[in-house]
């Protein structure tokens, strides 16, 4: 470290928000010459909680894992146990998982977006953001009885059906977001200021995405055409033709900055709208479990011997479970992983050379668990002087960069 | 570009690794209503031939390393690699899950991050949580425990008694 570099540490995150992280940076002048990241700080050991419970209550703690993403961790649990015991799912079951998942997908990317827009300082877009998001939550909470925490997965299908009465009301909701997209895509994609702000900064290329293994958007906004839903699909998405959306579908541009995220999450916004459009006109008739009696199932899983791996597209990026069954009560091995786990290294580079200003929106571009910093500690290497930052005084920076360039 | 089907890429490691590959299955799902298929590969290799695997597969696409799962049997320390080729096609991508069997008393293994920089956090992750030696991994603080965790504990490990001792509760 040369004498005229200093040592910025951010975090950790407040306690109360999933993923607490922190971030060493060093610091010449404004840019950012290191960054060294250490997350745990709130390491729950979910994982090793699972090894006391029985698969059935498995799916409840896998939910608890992401509070956002809590449709999709119990989808990705459920299937590695699915092709671990061999249990098919009735079709009915598919379509609704699907129809879950992506409204998790719309609610999670707008949240997202209204986050950014707080980041760089346009307090106006975030309030605006979660006005449209307020919709998908109460649908959700129509469909399944919450706003999180659905408690809609079950092994070899869903707890609760869609009944004739909900569809209209799903329709309607369709029909607000494809009203609503046109108005998302104004204030995120035309406008200059954004684009000001988020061009150029944070930039991931695509050998990079694709040596870091990255996920999701992240890996999608560089170029790489990497989903689930289109590599390999399961579930309902099988029947429809999901495409991996790179940024140049929109202006033929892909650059693997900060703008090409929010371009690739705003265009999935509406593939989810029409993924659910055609779920819901195709719902097939039937059964939404394949085995009613929660006891029986578990008599049958304690018999299971095998391995599987369960994968499901998140908002974030792929999440992957793996199970192993040993003729017992719980798993021998399970395995969880979210798609911000493979995101971490790709901070490193996207940081590199990157202005203090710009740490706020380059963190959040990735869509981490962790929304929020909480301090920041700037010490002085020759006088050995601690300075702390608040997170609103970070913030700050941001907003300062934003009004400088509006000028 | 040209896609091998999973029966062939199997056959081209039995070829390339030869007597190291212990076991080897390719499992076939369906899914929707047009019953459509996608593959999982399933294979077992020889710890000293592992890299190799990695190579070949690194020779047909670029992997994407999801994770390794590991599992402490009580004889040995396994490691399923879960990896994955052919993505950015519909239809295309298979999983491929290598497993590795690892010897309990002195658990070692090639690191992969030459090869895919991106296993980075996973490998340190069961390097802290099962003490396994990745040779080749730069000695980096503790990812996900603390930094000043005991080096002689590792939490994931199942005879791994007393934990709760090292939690620091509020008085």
């Amino acid at each position: 470290m040369s004498k005229s570099s200093y040592k910025v540490p951010i975090g950790p995150i407040h306690p109360s928000l999933e993923e607490p992280m922190t971030f060493n940076f060093e610091i010449s002048g404004e840019k950012i010459t290191s960054v060294d990241l250490a997350p745990g700080d709130n390491h729950r050991g979910i994982e090793f909680m699972g090894r006391n419970r029985n698969i059935v209550q498995i799916i409840y703690l896998a939910e608890r894992i992401c509070g956002i993403c809590s449709a999709s961790h119990p989808f990705a649990f459920c299937r590695a146990v699915e092709n671990a015991a061999g249990i098919t799912v009735p079709p009915r079951a598919e379509y609704i998982r699907v129809i879950i998942s992506e409204l998790e997908r719309i609610h999670s990317h707008i949240l997202w977006a209204g986050v950014a827009a707080h980041e760089l300082g346009f307090d106006s877009v975030l309030y605006l953001s979660w006005k449209v998001r307020e919709e998908v939550m109460d649908i959700l909470e129509i469909l399944t009885g919450n706003r999180v925490n659905y408690g809609m997965f079950m092994i070899g299908g869903v707890r609760r059906d869609i009944t004739e009465e909900q569809i209209p009301r799903i329709k309607k909701t369709i029909e607000y977001y494809k009203e609503a997209y046109q108005k998302i895509e104004d204030v995120f994609l035309q406008d200059p200021s954004i684009a000001l702000r988020t061009k150029n900064v944070g930039i991931l290329t695509y050998e990079e995405a694709l040596n870091l293994s990255a996920v999701g958007p992240t890996t999608r906004a560089s170029g790489v055409k990497k989903d689930v839903r289109q590599d390999q699909p399961y579930s309902a998405y099988a029947d429809m033709d999901v495409k991996a959306i790179t940024p140049d579908m929109f202006n033929g541009r892909t650059k693997g900055d900060v703008y090409d995220r929010i371009v690739v999450r705003v265009l999935e916004v509406f593939q989810s709208v029409q993924i659910i459009e055609h779920c819901v006109n195709n719902l097939p008739e039937g059964d939404i479990l394949s085995e009613k009696k929660i006891a029986k199932l578990l008599g049958t899983l304690k018999k299971a011997k095998g391995e599987g791996v369960g994968r499901h597209e998140a908002p974030r990026g792929e999440v992957i479970h793996y199970v192993k069954l040993n003729e017992a009560e719980s798993p021998e091995v399970w395995k969880a992983r979210a798609p911000t786990y493979n995101n971490l290294m790709p901070w490193v580079p996207m940081l590199r050379e990157q202005e203090v200003a710009d740490i706020p929106i380059v963190i959040a571009s990735i869509d981490p668990c962790i929304g929020c910093m909480d301090r920041a500690t700037l010490v002085d290497t020759k006088t050995y002087k601690k300075q702390v930052l608040t997170r609103d005084e970070l913030r700050k920076l941001s907003i300062e960069k934003t009004r400088r360039l509006l000028q | 570009m040209e896609y091998m089907n999973p029966e062939e890429l199997v056959s081209l490691l039995k070829k390339n690794l030869k007597e190291s590959i212990i076991d080897s299955r390719i499992e076939t799902n369906k899914a929707g209503i047009k019953q459509e298929k996608y593959h999982n590969v399933w294979v077992e290799v020889k710890k000293e031939k592992f890299k190799e695997a990695i190579e070949t597969l690194a020779s047909i696409h670029y992997p994407h390393i999801a994770i390794i799962a590991g599992n402490d049997t009580g004889e040995s320390i396994d490691l399923t690699y879960l990896l994955s080729i052919y993505y950015g096609e519909r239809f295309k991508e298979i999983s491929v899950n290598i497993k590795v069997s690892l010897d309990r008393k002195n658990p070692s293994i090639n690191s992969i991050i030459d090869l895919i920089p991106g296993a980075q956090t996973t490998e340190r992750e069961i390097k802290e949580m099962l003490g396994v030696d990745f040779v080749g991994l730069p000695d980096m603080h503790n990812i996900f425990l603390p930094y000043d965790f005991p080096k002689n504990v590792f939490p994931f490990r199942k005879d791994q008694k007393d934990l709760d001792k090292l939690v620091q509760k509020e008085s």
